[in-house]
């Protein structure tokens, strides 16, 4: 019985599925332009928003999605178990000073850009264990921060590539209880990390689609589903050559490939925000979930979907050093019944 | 002990395939319209750069030498400014080479760091990270010239 909640070599299946009683977000004045700008909670007017810095926005941005994600469940912040959270920057400090402003018990998360399909999983793994009754999960990126971060100055010159992705500035939290009213997390793929070789860290969507892919397939294997069983199968920011090269790689090994495939990176930005192969970083996907993603499921326009985070973990020193880039995707599934 | 067995990737693709895949489903750079841009945009800054230095001879009086030095200064204080104003990314988006190429370029890769690196501080930020664009060309530019100059001075 030891293992009972396990399906197969990487799922868990819970057995009193937690609830997503809210989310909110955060997004810059770019992401509010965008497509899916009905379904952002506060739309930044400048990509500071009177900080002083841009770290300090994404700071501020975090902080504000988590304490308004409770408000919006009616759950006083005292009363949440643990705060669960993760960003691109060095040290995760957007998290850790957010965290700061929160004064929960704090796990600092680092999955690049699937951090929020990890918040989600680890969330519920920690409430249907019966460890936690309330658990904050966030993800946060920033444009500008992970620019200065990882390339070059906001304001040095540069063409990018055309397969390149434009980092997403946004927060999203959801809060995650054991019982309520909403969309329920019913099972979880932790993914493992493939690296097939690409050394190109603008070409970030060919290097996650392997390792998504991976979870994908295991996902459907371990609780022998067929990917019609989801109304939507939407994966974190592959952009748009990631998300060819994904549904590629799953024909070839096999699985029967269904209309209802989807990437939060691609969604994002329409064509004319010029973007090149889409958006990318830990606030693509946090903010489709929290947004666009959530209010579907809550207007039971979408049943059941699979939300796989899909991130690169590299670092700037190691792809100066030419290393190639390691990847991973982790699947959770929210269900409405 | 026997060495535990790893589980293989489920994916049915190998890395050399995955290559391939990748190289087909990746947006080639458009080079025709690059450099064609890059051509007009660089050869704006240019020919504008001549009418400073043209300006400065007929106008001014200045000796050739003393306009071209004094044009190059008129185009680094103009590159640093569109920079300030945040529209020298905008050109060079466009304009690629034609716009890192001309000393516009070596102004914007200067005061990007220094704008970008100052809530660092004067010492580490600006004072440190000064020169993370400029200063590989500055090492490799400065090297091969001394190499250059000596070659030159041997078979002189």
């Amino acid at each position: 019985m030891l293992h009972s909640k396990r399906a197969g070599n990487q799922t868990v299946v819970f057995k009193q599925p937690p609830v997503i009683l809210a989310g909110y977000n955060v997004v810059g004045p770019k992401e509010g332009q965008g497509p899916l700008k009905d379904t952002f909670d506060m739309v930044l007017k400048d990509s500071y928003a009177h900080e002083k810095t841009w770290e300090k926005t994404e700071m501020k941005m975090l902080e504000t999605s988590m304490k308004r994600a409770a408000a919006k469940a009616n759950v006083p912040l005292d009363s949440v178990d643990y705060n669960l959270a993760g960003d691109l920057l060095n040290q995760i400090i957007s998290s850790n000073y957010a965290a700061r402003q929160i004064g929960l018990p704090f796990i600092g998360l680092y999955g690049a850009c699937s951090t929020m399909a990890l918040s989600t999983a680890l969330g519920a793994m920690l409430i249907d264990g019966g460890f936690a009754s309330k658990v904050l999960c966030s993800a946060s990126s920033h444009h500008e921060t992970a620019e200065r971060q990882y390339r070059f100055p906001n304001e040095q010159g540069n063409q990018r590539a055309m397969y390149a992705q434009w980092t997403v500035t946004g927060a999203g939290s959801i809060l995650l209880a054991d019982q309520g009213e909403g969309p329920k997390i019913t099972s979880a793929t932790i993914g493992r990390i493939l690296d097939y070789g690409e050394t190109d860290t603008n070409n970030m969507g060919a290097a996650m689609a392997p390792a998504v892919a991976d979870t994908i397939l295991n996902h459907f294997q371990d609780l022998s589903r067929q990917p019609d069983y989801y109304d939507m199968i939407i994966t974190g920011d592959l952009g748009m050559v990631g998300f060819q090269l994904l549904l590629e790689v799953l024909k070839r090994s096999g699985l029967r490939l269904s209309n209802n495939f989807s990437d939060c990176g691609v969604m994002i930005y329409s064509s004319e925000q010029d973007t090149h192969a889409g958006g990318s970083g830990c606030g693509c996907s946090a903010v489709v979930l929290t947004g666009h993603l959530l209010n579907k499921l809550k207007s039971r326009e979408l049943q059941k979907i699979l939300f796989v985070g899909s991130g690169s973990l590299h670092s700037s020193v190691s792809s100066q050093q030419g290393e190639s880039m390691p990847a991973i995707g982790h699947a959770v599934s929210i269900e409405m019944n | 002990m026997s060495e535990s067995k790893l589980r293989p990737p489920s994916v049915a693709v190998t890395q050399e395939e995955y290559k391939q895949l990748t190289e087909k489903l990746s947006p080639k750079p458009t080079v025709l319209k690059n450099v064609l841009s890059a051509f007009v945009v660089g050869g704006i800054i240019c020919s504008f750069g001549q009418i400073i230095v043209n300006f400065y001879m007929n106008y001014l009086g200045l000796a050739k030498t003393a306009a071209q030095t004094a044009g190059t200064a008129t185009l680094i204080m103009i590159g640093a400014i569109l920079t300030g104003f945040g529209v020298y990314d905008t050109i060079v988006k466009y304009g690629g080479a034609g716009g890192i190429i001309p000393v516009t370029g070596f102004a914007n890769s200067m005061v990007s760091p220094a704008l970008e690196y100052k809530k660092e501080g004067y010492v580490f930020g600006v004072g440190g990270k000064l020169f993370t664009i400029a200063g590989p060309v500055l090492v490799y530019g400065i090297t091969s010239s001394i190499i250059v100059g000596l070659i030159y001075l041997l078979i002189r």
